[in-house]
């Protein structure tokens, strides 16, 4: 189980004073910029980058992580709880174990890293034309917790029109994201069946005959469904769908999505957390169900169907959508609220949620209860469950879950449980001609970028080509020496969109490498991606993007149907 | 290099003045007017179907430039003439200050792909790109949908290394950038000469961009080709006929094409490979080689292996083994040659052209027998190697043909023959229904057994002795091999080592393959390619048709009288000219050379088109050239002529001629000395008994 490393925070004060160090000591071309945006008073602080080719200066590291989940252990267990290692003692190690060569990646070994991950669906054409309102979509990811906590799904459903996408961003190690990854869908693919489709599974499930096939996956080979919990997690489904069947009140009403998504988040949730209280005699699924509960994930989730858009959302991670204006420019629309320290409203809800004396301690230093960043999430019992519950569950459960200081700690000041809910946040947007992509995406992506810049560095990725008009001489006097030059720039513009054939790549490419002027730079670049595994989650978070294209011939005739 | 005499001429005004001085010949020309298509009745061009009605005539010569190739299809017995057209980009300026003058030199710059001249006082400066745009693969209709249009980031990288070369030109105005579609053939040779199918229809087309430069000499050997049936030179190299309709398909041009403009102004090295097109026709071992380290060459669209990697080493990558030196391959071929030498090798030589030729009574035969120089009315079962001349006594075709009964003959050909052969054949064929002629070619799987102790490996698989006694050399017999029966078994081999050629239908290709393989284990066995095959056969001294010998060598020039029968009772084509050849004496003589002072680790190899001398004279070129590992010598082989010293006439070469001079080749420059022979080292043919044999015969106690 992966503990998160805490005492990371102590490179804090050093960080202020060290500055003006830094600028002097550095030489002025291998300054990088380390953008460090997640709510943090100073945005930019110079660094050294990497430590395997540069000088080392005794400082502090240019980024401070910020673990998602942050346990500062009661004073009790302060002790108890110091790594071998911090990552200031360990930085110090390194240093003296490396020597300043230079190394770097080369452009085809940065393509191979960048491309490990790359998925691309495009949805199929009948009779050369695709009647979908989705054109397909890009994905990829970059990891830099190894392994990584991020996890992607996209699906289409089978039984109602709609596709599902979703990114899901685990902390205290993946177990959460991944289970979520894997359910989540077939909950709101069951809660959007009509009543007869529901009765018509049921009953082949208990004649034994051929299920009806619920979703299509869209999977790269390296996302993977977990065979052990598989059984228990149907049984779990089925059970669901069995309420929803029982509580039908025979009038067949117009299934609502937004509900549908809201159900089957709190569903999925709810269903964790009861599996990890009641336990598995087989003691790999028990230990998994409780990892399952103990860790936590946040979930983006869009669902089209023609220009309808439902966008669900816990946590953090973030859906924007891409808009063309008519003068061929790039604007985004957010079409999800983050739910962290930084959404008024949602600090706002909490402290509704608990009593007024709790005010102070229920958010604190941007964090919930000071130490979660999310402030919704799937699993995280132990922001949710009662502490008695949490004590009895840990203690008969097995000993790795005892032995583990992460999940025997109760956070401080935690009087009224729940703190923490799963419950999603559902926008609806209906799609227009002009709304050309969807970006989805954790905050590996949205911390390092600008939502405007997002968006247009995908815009222009997947116009590229058609907007570089031809040139023409036509008349006008150009000498060979211009015409050079003028190719030569066009030249530079184009092999950055070339060399990726799927979008969520050019976008990581970008938001890994660029430099101050908002361009790809391979030296950084190549920095960024050799850092070792240990490293890597002190300079950047994991990410994960999905780039779902629209159709905008057929969602501009689904418009003038209507009209 | 510069080139005083060098002219700079403009086609239209070429084609102009042709078409003027044509004109006052009495020939009419039609302007404005389309071909439709051209008619033919029985195989025969009878005229020429145009939009302003019909034009009758016996010859037709399609020039339609990168319209060839439709053209040729729009036929109803279609002519295929593959060639495809690129984009070709050159820019033209406005004059310079001082406008250049027309004596200004043509300049090429290979590295930069560029080629720049005067243009009324400006430069034109164009280039063949590594990255070319194939255009029309769809045809003519295209022309309407995509105009040609100037493509600037297309030609940048050219105007980078026009401005790299001369950077005071970046001042120049530009005037335009031209878009001229070229158009460009498989193997970067250009095409003319006779449809194999339609009598009557030339075709002079796919100049690969040198259009201007090669039309003089292309149009006179046409020319002669129209009137006498054959140019004055061997043109195999330019005839359609080294193509098929295999290499028709649209696809495969447009991607060759892609790989054919760069290599104009690339370094072309010797034994290089086309990348694209391949893997069209195979063998069906192909992948079982393939596993087992081959290496591919491609000939007509077949993949013959080159040669075979062994797991443990490392070929250089396919750039950097680009080389005039040692090449990479030297000790992985040295190794199945010595194979083949001393156990038993086996290569796949499926590629060659196999024809059969049965008829109902004694036709096949009579009609061999005439156009085959050897006698073929030989008892069933006899191989006989002989060549299909023409009038003046040259080589069409060097084959083996084997008689397998009274009434069918099977005969085999270079891979390159495929429809050369044919149509030669068809030509002298007499319509009739009880004389059949097949291409059988992908119904056998061709593998060559060679080395001593192939005889071993073959009893041993077939319970039949395989000694000189029961299977004597040149002999075809139907055997069993393993479990497959009907296997054409010959006793011979195409470079003179001991061995079989065992002709396999293709089903039992696999299983034939993996009984001589496991059988041929304890022999030794291993695989060989077409690398060792070579060297072995120009050790041997074996000349090879399309390499050495072409359409005017005869057989009496190369040493092969014991293959011509002048007196078999019957008349045969370029029988006269060979009787009167035998009276007056040859020319030229083939001959091998034994490189003295060559260093193969150091000195650049021979490859072939190296020129020789005698006595410090030139006396012609070699045609093929290999390492022979035997001799540890370099050999070439080449003609050797006798000019004479006074007018350069060419004078009788004899045999005394040959071996009293002093004789040496020219690579690149640096001339080294070369022992002349007229007949193959003999201690190569010596069965050398092997120690065991020895041993094995003492213990016998005969």
């Amino acid at each position: 189980m992966c503990v998160c490393p805490g005492p990371r925070r102590i490179g804090i004060p050093v960080r202020s004073s060290s500055l003006p160090l830094f600028s002097d000591a550095m030489p002025a071309p291998t300054q990088l910029f380390f953008p460090l945006i997640r709510h943090c008073e100073l945005s930019r602080i110079y660094g050294t980058a990497c430590y395997c080719h540069h000088r080392h200066l005794c400082c502090s590291p240019p980024y401070i992580p910020q673990s998602r989940l942050r346990y500062t252990p009661h004073p009790a267990y302060a002790t108890f709880y110091r790594p071998k290692e911090s990552w200031w003692q360990y930085t110090q190690g390194r240093r003296y174990a490396s020597t300043p060569q230079k190394f770097y990646l080369t452009p085809p070994q940065v393509n191979s890293i960048l491309k490990a991950n790359e998925y691309s669906f495009k949805v199929p054409e009948f009779d050369g034309k695709n009647v979908s309102s989705v054109l397909g979509f890009d994905s990829n990811q970059l990891p830099a917790n190894a392994p990584i906590e991020d996890r992607r799904s996209a699906a289409t459903c089978l039984q109602t029109r709609g596709m599902l996408l979703g990114v899901f961003d685990g902390h205290a190690g993946c177990a959460c994201s991944q289970a979520v990854s894997e359910r989540l869908f077939y909950y709101i693919a069951v809660s959007l069946l009509p009543h007869e489709t529901l009765l018509e599974i049921e009953n082949a499930v208990e004649s034994g005959r051929a299920l009806l096939p619920i979703l299509q996956w869209h999977k790269h080979p390296n996302d993977y469904f977990s065979k052990e919990a598989s059984k228990l997690y149907f049984n779990s489904l089925r059970t669901y769908w069995q309420e929803l069947i029982d509580l039908n009140t025979g009038e067949s009403t117009e299934i609502d999505v937004k509900e549908a998504l809201v159900n089957a988040f709190k569903r999925l949730d709810n269903d964790i957390s009861l599996e990890a209280q009641v336990g598995d005699p087989n003691s790999f699924l028990n230990y998994l169900v409780l990892r399952v509960a103990f860790s936590g994930a946040t979930a983006c989730v869009a669902h089209v169907d023609g220009v309808d858009l439902h966008v669900a959302n816990t946590g953090d991670s973030r859906a924007m959508l891409g808009v063309q204006e008519e003068d061929g420019s790039w604007s985004a629309v957010t079409l999800s609220n983050d739910h962290n320290a930084q959404n008024e409203r949602e600090v706002e809800r909490l402290k509704l949620e608990h009593p007024k004396n709790e005010a102070k301690s229920v958010v604190k230093q941007d964090r919930l209860l000071g130490l979660l960043m999310p402030f919704r999430a799937f699993g995280d019992v132990k922001f949710k469950w009662s502490i008695d519950l949490q004590k009895r569950v840990i203690e008969s459960g097995p000993d790795q879950l005892n032995d583990n200081e992460y999940t025997k700690f109760i956070p401080p000041n935690y009087y009224t449980p729940p703190y923490l809910t799963a419950e999603p946040e559902v926008t609806y947007h209906r799609l227009r001609p002009q709304d050309k992509f969807l970006v989805l995406a954790t905050d590996g992506l949205w911390e390092t970028m600008h939502r405007q810049d997002v968006v247009r560095i995908v815009g222009e990725y997947l116009t590229g080509m058609h907007h570089q008009q031809p040139i023409a001489v036509g008349g006008y006097k150009v000498t060979l020496g211009q015409m050079h030059g003028l190719l030569t720039e066009r030249r530079a513009k184009m092999s950055s969109v070339f060399e990726d054939q799927n979008a969520a790549t050019h976008l990581i490419r970008h938001a890994v490498g660029n430099n101050e002027f908002g361009a790809v730079d391979h030296e950084r670049l190549s920095k960024m991606l050799s850092l070792p595994e240990e490293l890597a989650r002190m300079y950047r978070d994991d990410i994960t993007i999905i780039v779902v294209q629209f159709n905008s011939h057929v969602v501009g005739a689904y418009q003038n149907q209507e009209s | 290099m510069h080139v005083p005499e060098d002219a700079v001429v403009s086609s239209a005004d070429v084609a102009l003045a042709l078409a003027s001085a044509a004109s006052q010949n009495g020939v009419q020309i039609y302007d404005r007017t389309s071909i439709l298509h051209v008619m033919v009745r029985k195989g025969q061009v009878t005229g020429v179907e145009t939009d302003k009605g019909q034009i009758q005539c016996h010859y037709f010569v399609n020039c339609a430039g990168q319209w060839a190739y439709e053209l040729g299809l729009s036929n109803e017995e279609p002519v295929s003439i593959p060639l495809h057209a690129c984009e070709h980009f050159y820019l033209l300026t406005r004059p310079w200050e001082t406008p250049l003058q027309s004596n200004t030199p043509t300049i090429v710059d290979a590295d930069g792909r560029i080629y720049i001249r005067n243009w009324q006082g400006g430069i034109l400066s164009g280039g063949f790109e590594k990255n070319p745009k194939p255009i029309f693969t769809e045809g003519k209709n295209q022309l309407e949908i995509q105009n040609l249009q100037e493509d600037w980031d297309h030609f940048e990288p050219l105007l980078s290394s026009l401005l790299r070369r001369m950077p005071e030109l970046e001042t120049m105005e530009i005037m335009k950038l031209v878009n001229c579609p070229e158009t460009f053939t498989p193997d970067m040779r250009c095409i003319m000469g006779e449809s194999p199918s339609v009598r009557g229809y030339f075709v002079l087309a796919g100049m690969n961009s040198a259009g201007l430069s090669f039309g003089g000499g292309a149009g006179r050997y046409l020319a002669e080709w129209m009137v006498h049936g054959y140019p004055s030179e061997s043109v195999w190299e330019l005839d359609l006929k080294r193509f098929g309709a295999l290499q028709s398909s649209r696809t495969f041009l447009r991607h060759r094409v892609m790989e054919v403009m760069p290599l104009l102004y690339d370094l072309k090295v010797p034994r290089w490979d086309f990348q694209t097109g391949r893997q069209l026709r195979t063998s069906p071992l192909y992948d079982r080689l393939d596993a087992q380290g081959a290496r591919w060459m491609e000939k007509h669209g077949f993949e013959r292996p080159k040669y075979f990697v062994p797991p443990d080493k490392d070929l250089l990558a396919l750039e950097q083994s680009k080389t005039f030196y040692k090449p990479d391959w030297f000790e992985i071929v040295e190794s199945e040659v010595k194979c083949c030498k001393e156990a038993v090798c086996v290569i796949d030589m499926s590629s060659f052209t196999k024809f059969e030729i049965t008829s109902t009574g004694d036709q096949a035969l009579e009609i061999l027998q005439y156009l085959f120089s050897n006698d073929l009315d030989v008892p069933v079962g006899h191989i006989v190697h002989t060549g299909m001349l023409n009038e003046g006594g040259g080589y069409e075709n060097d084959c083996s043909i084997a008689r397998l009964s009274k009434r069918s003959f099977f005969m085999i050909s270079p891979t390159d023959q495929q429809v050369h052969c044919w149509a030669w054949l068809k030509k002298y064929m007499p319509e009739d229904s009880n004389l059949i002629l097949e291409d059988v070619t992908w119904k056998y799987t061709a593998l060559n057994l060679i080395g001593p102790r192939a005889v071993d490996v073959l009893s041993e698989l077939s319970y039949a002795p395989m000694t000189p006694d029961h299977f004597p050399s040149l002999f075809c017999k139907e055997m069993s091999v393993g479990y497959a029966n009907g296997i054409r078994v010959m006793s011979m081999t195409h470079t003179g080592e001991p061995g079989f050629m065992l002709y396999i239908p293709i089903e039992y290709a696999l299983h034939v393959y993996n009984e001589v393989m496991s059988v041929g284990q304890k022999y030794g066995i291993r695989n060989a390619g077409y690398y060792a095959l070579r060297s072995l056969r120009i050790e041997k001294f074996f000349a090879f048709w399309g390499q050495d010998l072409n359409t005017l060598t005869t057989p009496l020039e190369c040493g092969r009288e014991s293959r011509v029968k002048l007196d078999k009772g019957m008349d045969f084509i370029g029988r006269d000219a060979l009787l009167q050849q035998k009276q007056n004496g040859v020319y030229k003589r083939f001959t091998m050379f034994i490189l003295d002072d060559h260093d193969t680790d150091l000195d650049l190899w021979p490859w072939w088109g190296e020129p020789i001398y005698r006595n410090g004279q030139y006396v012609g070129k070699t045609t093929s050239s290999a390492y022979g590992y035997t001799l540890e010598r370099h050999v070439c082989l080449g003609f050797v002529h006798n000019f004479s010293e006074d007018t350069g006439e060419e004078q009788v070469v004899t045999a005394d001629f040959i071996n009293r001079g002093e004789y040496e080749i020219d690579i690149a420059g640096h001339r080294f000395q070369a022992k002349a022979k007229l007949y193959p080292v003999t201690s190569l043919f010596t069965h050398k008994r092997r120690k065991d044999d020895v041993e094995l015969s003492d213990l016998h106690g005969k």
